[in-house]
């Protein structure tokens, strides 16, 4: 067998002098012929390595070979063999589809029928021959990024470098890239494929992990996930309150690590230990526990000392008189159209105090308008959106006061302090005297941001960025809480903590409005509307959704095969029709 | 509702004073760029050569000659031997003028004939041929009288000038009043088109939109730091021209700040509409040079407006920098009287309005 196909060698790259390294003394290798996922949070160093891999970084201490051949002095022969694809792929936009694959043709010299055949090949593999004259800014997330592979595999590599080729995309276009993928290895080409999404290591032949520039771990997903073999469980039918016993879970010593899923709720215990007894939990008379194959986030989990522990403050908080409305948000054939297009077509639902109601779907589906429509930063075409009873889009400041916001990109102020954003937004919120100080401070304390009150928001690492973030839509104490997107690429264990203190403000009555297209996260819901083409398609319990899928013949759906299912069933109603 | 607006000012002016980009670009680079631009488009003319090409060796021409000589505006005198040099010289610029006395000249002048003599300009550089035609012209005349005298000829008309307001006709005393209205343009024009773009570019601006600021809340909330941060680098731009390029200051210094406050709000309603129609801070960049090209150089600033046509006279109601510019000029070189402020500074007010309100409405509008 010949060696690897890339051997890294104690490599460490920083990026200014005395900063954290960017990567950490790393060694590892990736062989041909196979996926390798390179698996790790927002910041933790995947796409540094990549693009050291690809010569387009110069490695401050350590040693990359491609091939036998130094990325950095060999630059033109790594580049002959070596495909990369950035997180946004270089596709311009205002050209079509064709032209877009004819300029990488050009780029890479694939002329004559070489050039023809790489066009027919790479069309029909990707799906994209019937949008040969579409413009490339026209196509959807899952397109752009089969385009986007489609250029990189001009010209067929020997390697081929993917930086986190599933963000923006939605499960079914996720599983025709992994799909593509898998053929290409076939063929004996090695992939990297990085990702900050968990369960997508389960698909890879081997994974690298990496935490904070640090490689974690290195080998098979399997072997890895066998750690936590025997020590994974599932409460079920719980009749209380499963956020509650969750908390309760998370309490105990031998739980390393505890989330919801859906009306469950899923446990790894410490090596050892025996599962945790029921009734100190008040999980209720009809609850029982049972084992469950472990997930690859179970072991990364175990591996990185376990989850959040610590309680939230907001379960102390006072519950505040105003959480007292039933129906909280309420949504009548909301309608909104641009030009022709129609962007959401009749949407209604309500939501109930103390609920988490998700909006799931794919990119472009239209969950973002129902949202923006919602929290009243756009318009309704038809249809009207009330919260806490009014209609934010017309009604006084007073009403906007009783919502708060998290933006998907952590909104923050970049060139202020931590102290200077609470100032801000206790200001704009209202607060005053007494009650602002002690807002501010409580915040402060519930994050613990007492030793970084003068750091710049945009100097704080990602977990931090969001725990402001979320301070500062919570100030005010609000009575619904919308938060867009609010853990996409964040590292498991800040998700938890998040996760944490979001059932903490639920469990005092607060509404929250949530958007993802992260299914896990998706679990942590109550109810879910599932928006697809414009329509709600379906909307439910995790449960309920898992349940229509299972009518359907599966067995063990998880909320992603749910949400496929449903949408190939619309696909299919609406070809019918 | 005074307490937001103050959070969302205290804000402003924080990010303001923390950006390094801000801090550079607006607050220190317009003071710094006055001194600079105020030496560099300076109308006097330096190191001149003259070019002379005589075919005449009498008493008078030798006379004229030696005037020119002993100007101070003519550095170095070139002597020209033959016709052809002439264009050889103007072509390769080692001579800014030639002056030319043909082989009669002297003896006209004897005979008490009127005689000629020729100057040759260099049009490529139109502004500094007019100025040293200018000189040269007085030269010649004050030869003229001397020689008339000496005949006992009487003079008959003598102009005698008085420049007023600008004695020595300075050009930096009226290059820095220009300056400082188009510098202190910028830098609100640039404050505040890129506050509304860059908040929506970072999604910031959303989550002004869902909290209870209202849309005018947040108008004035960008509308003020702006506003006191163009004024901050006006008033560093004042004293500059005062201790260093010493330029005097002659008018009401309350009429002028009252009407700069007006001045600024109008740059400022123009910036913020930009900044509100623009999804990026690229497009407001690109934004404003459109709009700003054009009106700095209708302005008056470096040609007079009341050459341009009528109709873009009328136009030019509208921009004010235009209005500016009359009214720093007026301050600066005469104690001009409170009318004139007046005048001027009502489009402006209505600029103000207008553009404030439109921002406001969009604000609500374009939010994608």
């Amino acid at each position: 067998m010949p060696g690897p196909l890339i051997q890294i060698d104690q490599l460490s790259k920083r990026f200014d002098k005395g900063a954290l390294a960017a990567l950490d003394s790393v060694t590892a290798h990736v062989n041909a012929g196979e996926v390798t996922g390179l698996v790790g949070p927002d910041g933790a160093g995947k796409t540094t390595l990549l693009r050291l891999i690809a010569g387009l970084l110069v490695p401050s201490t350590g040693k990359i070979t491609v091939n036998g051949l130094d990325p950095v002095t060999d630059s033109g022969a790594v580049h002959r063999i070596v495909s990369y694809m950035p997180q946004r792929f270089g596709l311009y936009e205002d050209l079509s589809v064709q032209e877009n694959l004819t300029l990488y043709a050009d780029l890479r010299s694939v002329l004559g029928s070489d050039r023809e055949e790489a066009f027919e090949r790479l069309l029909g593999f990707t799906g994209l021959a019937p949008f040969t004259n579409r413009l490339a800014g026209a196509l959807s997330g899952g397109m752009k990024q089969k385009l986007g592979l489609a250029c990189a595999l001009i010209k067929k590599p020997d390697l081929l470098l993917l930086d986190e080729p599933s963000v923006g995309v939605d499960p079914i276009s996720r599983r025709e890239l992994w799909r593509m993928v898998y053929e290409l290895v076939d063929q004996g080409i090695g992939v990297v494929w990085s990702t900050a999404y968990l369960d997508e290591a389960e698909q890879c032949a081997r994974v690298l992990l990496l935490n904070e520039g640090a490689l974690l771990y290195a080998g098979s997903p399997q072997d890895l996930t066998d750690r936590v073999a025997g020590r994974t469980y599932q409460i079920r039918h719980i009749d209380t309150d499963r956020r509650e016993v969750l908390s309760e879970a998370t309490k105990l010593a031998t739980v390393i690590d505890g989330v919801i899923q859906g009306s469950r709720v899923r446990l790894v215990m410490a090596e050892g230990a025996d599962p945790p007894n029921l009734a100190p939990l008040n999980a209720g008379l009809a609850a029982e526990i049972s084992q469950i194959p472990p997930r690859f986030e179970d072991a990364f989990m175990d591996l990185i000392g376990g989850g959040f522990r610590a309680t939230s403050p907001f379960a102390d908080r006072e519950d505040s008189a105003a959480h007292t409305m039933n129906q909280v948000v309420e949504a009548r054939a909301l309608t909104r159209r641009f030009g022709d297009f129609t962007a959401a077509d009749k949407i209604s639902f309500e939501v109930g105090r103390g609920e988490i109601f998700g909006l799931i779907g794919p990119n472009g589906a239209g969950k973002s308008t129902t949202f923006k429509m919602l929290c009243g930063l756009l318009q309704p075409s038809e249809g009207s959106a009330r919260v806490v009873g009014l209609d934010l889009q017309n009604a006084p400041s007073k009403a906007r006061g009783r919502i708060g916001y998290m933006a998907q990109k952590f909104s923050l102020y970049g060139d202020l302090s931590v102290q200077q954003n609470l100032d801000f937004f206790a200001g704009v919120y209202g607060l005053t005297g007494k009650s602002r100080k002690d807002a501010i401070s409580q915040m402060i304390e519930t994050f613990g941001f007492a030793d970084r009150l003068d750091v710049n928001a945009m100097g704080l690492p990602l977990g931090y960025k969001q725990r402001l973030a979320l301070a500062c839509a919570v100030m005010h104490d609000p009575d619904v809480l919308f938060l867009d997107e609010p853990t996409s690429g964040v590292d498991p264990r800040t998700r938890r903590e998040f996760w944490t203190h979001i059932n903490a403000m639920v469990a005092n009555g607060v509404t929250i409005m949530v958007t993802t297209h992260f299914l896990d996260e998706a679990e942590y819901c109550d109810r879910m509307a599932l928006i697809y083409r414009s329509k709600m398609i379906a909307s439910g319990s995790p449960d309920e959704l898992k349940d229509r899928a299972r009518a359907s013949g599966m067995m063990d759906p998880t909320l992603e095969d749910a949400f496929i299912a449903l949408v190939e069933q619309s696909d299919r109603e609406r070809e019918a029709a | 509702m005074f307490q937001r607006i103050w959070s969302l000012i205290i804000k402003e002016l924080l990010a303001s004073a923390r950006d390094p980009q801000t801090r550079w670009v607006v607050l220190f680079s317009p003071p710094f760029l006055l001194v600079i631009y105020a030496f560099a488009i300076t109308q006097e003319i330096s190191s001149v050569t003259l070019g002379v090409h005589t075919q005449d060796r009498g008493v008078e021409a030798r006379e004229l000659i030696s005037r020119f000589e002993g100007s101070t505006t003519f550095e170095e005198i070139l002597y020209l031997r033959r016709d052809a040099d002439i264009t050889a010289a103007i072509d390769s610029r080692s001579v800014d003028l030639v002056l030319r006395i043909g082989p009669d000249f002297s003896r006209q002048l004897e005979r008490g004939e009127p005689a000629n003599v020729q100057l040759i300009l260099d049009g490529r550089a139109s502004n500094a041929a007019q100025i040293l035609a200018g000189y040269s012209g007085r030269i010649v005349q004050d030869f003229n009288e001397d020689q008339a005298t000496a005949l006992g000829v009487p003079t008959l008309t003598k102009v005698v000038t008085r420049v007023w307001y600008n004695p020595n006709l300075d050009p930096l005393w009226s290059a820095v009043p220009a300056l400082f209205a188009v510098l202190t343009a910028i830098v609100g024009f640039m404050v505040s088109a890129l506050s509304i773009a860059r908040e929506r570019e970072l999604g910031t601006f959303e989550q002004l939109l869902v909290s209870p600021l209202r849309p005018t809340e947040i108008l004035i909330g960008k509308a003020v730091p702006a506003l006191m941060i163009a004024l901050a680098s006006a008033t560093a731009m004042l004293i500059l021209g005062w201790l260093v390029l010493d330029v005097p200051l002659r008018g009401s210094l309350l009429l002028l700040y009252a009407s700069m406050i007006i001045y600024l709000a109008a740059i400022i309603g123009i910036g913020l509409f930009i900044s509100s129609l623009a999804a990026t801070q690229q497009q407001a960049v690109i934004g404003l040079f459109i709009y700003m090209m054009p009106a700095v150089l209708l302005s008056g600033y470096a040609t007079p407006v009341a050459n341009m046509p009528d109709w873009l006279q009328a136009l030019n109601e509208s921009n004010p920098i235009m209005h500016f510019i009359v009214i720093s000029k007026a301050v600066y070189m005469k104690d001009a009287p409170a009318e004139l402020f007046f005048h001027h500074t009502w489009p402006m007010a209505v600029i103000a309005v207008v553009t404030l309100t439109a921002g406001a409405w969009l604000f609500r509008r374009r939010v994608s």
